[in-house]
């Protein structure tokens, strides 16, 4: 075989390995599948009646759901750091690096086990939004095209997580950088409420915010309205972070476990 | 190419610096393929640092390391389908089962799905693991998953295997399966290096061993050669005062068969043959009238390695000695 082929199979066989553990961790299912339900009906019922939303869009029903599904999936990553710290700190990645397999694939197959459990949470959403009330309005070739644009964008944000998953000392350290860094960008975004309705300094960051980008896109293909050029930025925002972050994670994963 | 006569492992001044702390200063080792050799030290010491060099995690600061003929840093790729390690801590995946696990190491030996299926099977019943590997490794006792981590290291039968410390943390009786483990499986015609804190361990399991302290070597033989260093069998006695040390060595001075030791009302005594000695011991301690609190035989710990080739006890590094001394008389006694 040559190297190019072992590098598949090394990130097949870690992929598989990550997620024959998934069932083996109640708390990582729940984190699949309830809490993007919990997320759907606290915003439809809770916030939903409060909130205004432009008038092209039927109702906060049809608005909010594709805001909760690019948030779901820029967090969908979340288990690569954990899973990351964790496999640093029980000296996991010391045997694979002693192993004679691809190096990177330790971090590439965990990156791709998220691609599933990313459409895991993202069928599990619709669902439940068709059942409170959302509906597609848009041809099949959008709303797949939408879907297409979800897998690459979860992906991507997969190697952010990869990478603060190796700057990590610990799950905990992983759970607070993510939550203090990623989580407030997804909220100052047009994901929740119309940017129009914030501050002004606040609406300024949310339109420039590639969040927003990525959520009117994903509207548009679903449920119409306008998009500009959203969705080819989008789709450039998710290639560039990947790129960015696999390139930068790539060097700190040779750096994290030669300094330890 | 790994001629006949060629060292399975073989470093040149070794160095290993972390920031301030020099880890390694020069150490040169030669280990004969085919044997097993025990790196001996104190927590601290620098074994793991050696072992990790070895195996390819760590580079080095300076020096050069040869394993299986090919250098640790420039041949690391092609020297990683060579050897095998268990690290200091079991490093398999708890949410696995134990079949699990090695079928995925033998995948990332790229072994093919198939034989790394057989292997993993006939692995987990010659680790006395068949019954246990459909079962994730989070429901495995501290024996179990050392056994699972030693059989994942052997998974692609490399010629070269390391084993860091691997039975610490396991309470005597599993210790003692580990051995018979180890023995049984890793010397037909492997070259072993293993490290650990208990000279009975290297005693047991390796044919040269290398003591090893601050990152030097200190001592380096065959065990027998060590042990006609340090001197056999030590008599060890309890004072019930701890003022009467100079009295009761003093006392036992004629018996003794080299420098005795004292720590804390205990005094250590080196002696030649084992018959007889306790009731000598106690007769003599009687009559200077020195009070006796407890009295025992034990075969020379690390303690005693390091008062001979050093004259200062080892330091150990965060209170681990708590937790290695009391093991001794019990190994004494599982062995008879
Ligand atoms: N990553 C590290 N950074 C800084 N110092 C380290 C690191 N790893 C080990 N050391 C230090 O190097 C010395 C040797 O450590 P080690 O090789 O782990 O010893 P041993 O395995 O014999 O207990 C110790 O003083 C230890 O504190
Ligand atoms: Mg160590």
């Amino acid at each position: 075989m040559s190297s190019l082929s072992y590098a598949v199979s090394d990130t097949l066989v870690i992929a598989v390995r990550n997620l024959k553990r998934i069932p083996r961790q109640p708390d990582l299912l729940t984190a699949f599948t309830i809490q993007p339900i919990m997320f759907v009906l606290l915003f439809v019922y809770v916030f939903g009646g409060a909130i205004q939303v432009p008038a092209i869009y039927d109702d906060y029903t049809d608005f909010l759901i594709p805001g909760i599904v690019v948030q779901s999936m820029a967090f969908g990553g979340f288990v690569t750091a954990i899973s990351i710290t964790d496999d640093l700190n029980r000296g996991l990645i010391d045997r694979f690096r002693s192993l004679p397999m691809t190096q990177w694939a330790v971090v590439a197959g965990r990156t791709v086990a998220d691609i599933l459990t990313n459409l895991l949470s993202l069928v599990v959403m619709v669902v439940v939004g068709l059942i409170v009330g959302f509906s597609f309005t848009q041809p099949l070739p959008d709303v797949l095209l939408g879907i297409l644009l979800m897998v690459v964008f979860g992906y991507a944000f997969s190697w952010v997580f990869a990478w603060v998953g190796l700057v990590s000392s610990s799950p905990e350290t992983a759970n607070a950088f993510g939550f203090i860094a990623i989580f407030p960008l997804t909220f100052v975004s047009s994901a929740f409420v119309p940017p129009e309705s914030m501050p002004a300094a606040i609406q300024w960051f949310a339109e420039i915010n590639p969040f927003s980008t990525v959520v009117d896109a994903l509207r548009s293909l679903w449920i119409g309205g306008p998009a500009g050029n959203d969705v080819w930025a989008s789709f450039a925002w998710a290639i560039g972070i990947t790129i960015v972050f696999a390139l930068i994670t790539a060097h700190r994963y040779r750096n994290a476990v030669l300094s330890r | 190419m790994a001629g006949a006569d060629q060292a399975a492992i073989e470093t040149e001044g070794l160095r290993k610096s972390y920031k301030d702390v020099l880890a390694l200063c020069g150490v040169d080792l030669r280990v004969e393929q085919g044997t097993v050799f025990g790196l001996l030290g104190p927590n601290g010491a620098g074994k793991t640092t050696a072992v990790r060099i070895l195996t390819t995690l760590l580079p080095p600061s300076g020096g050069s390391a040869r394993v299986s003929g090919l250098d640790v840093v420039s041949d690391a790729a092609e020297l990683r389908s060579r050897i095998g390690l268990a690290g200091q801590y079991a490093a398999v995946d708890e949410n696995l089962t134990g079949f699990e696990n090695l079928e995925m190491v033998g995948r990332l030996y790229h072994m093919g799905r198939q034989p790394s299926r057989r292997r993993a099977t006939e692995l987990l019943e010659r680790f006395d693991l068949t019954d246990a590997g459909g079962r994730v490794v989070k429901t495995y006792s501290g024996g179990m998953r050392r056994r699972l981590d030693l059989a994942a290291a052997l998974v692609a039968s490399p010629p070269v295997l390391f084993l860091d410390e691997p039975t610490t943390g396991l309470d005597p009786r599993s210790r003692i399966g580990l051995w018979e483990t180890i023995e049984d499986h890793v010397a037909g015609g492997k070259t072993v290096l293993l490290t650990t804190q208990y000279l009975d361990e290297a005693d047991r399991l390796a044919d040269r061993i290398a003591v090893i302290d601050h990152g030097r070597l200190i001592a380096e033989g065959t065990s027998d050669e060590l042990k006609d260093q340090i001197g056999g069998e030590r008599i060890e006695v309890t004072l019930c005062n701890r003022d009467r040390v100079e009295d009761a060595i003093a006392a036992l001075a004629e018996i003794a068969d080299g420098p005795p030791g004292a720590d804390d009302g205990v005094i250590s005594v080196p002696i030649r043959a084992r018959d007889g000695v306790i009731v000598d011991a106690v007769r003599r301690l009687d009559n200077a009238g020195v009070r006796v609190d407890d009295l025992a035989i034990r075969r020379p710990t690390l303690d005693d390695v390091f008062i001979t080739l050093t004259g200062h006890l080892a330091e150990h590094e965060n209170g681990d000695r708590g937790e290695a001394e009391p093991r001794e008389p019990e190994l004494e006694e599982a062995r008879r």
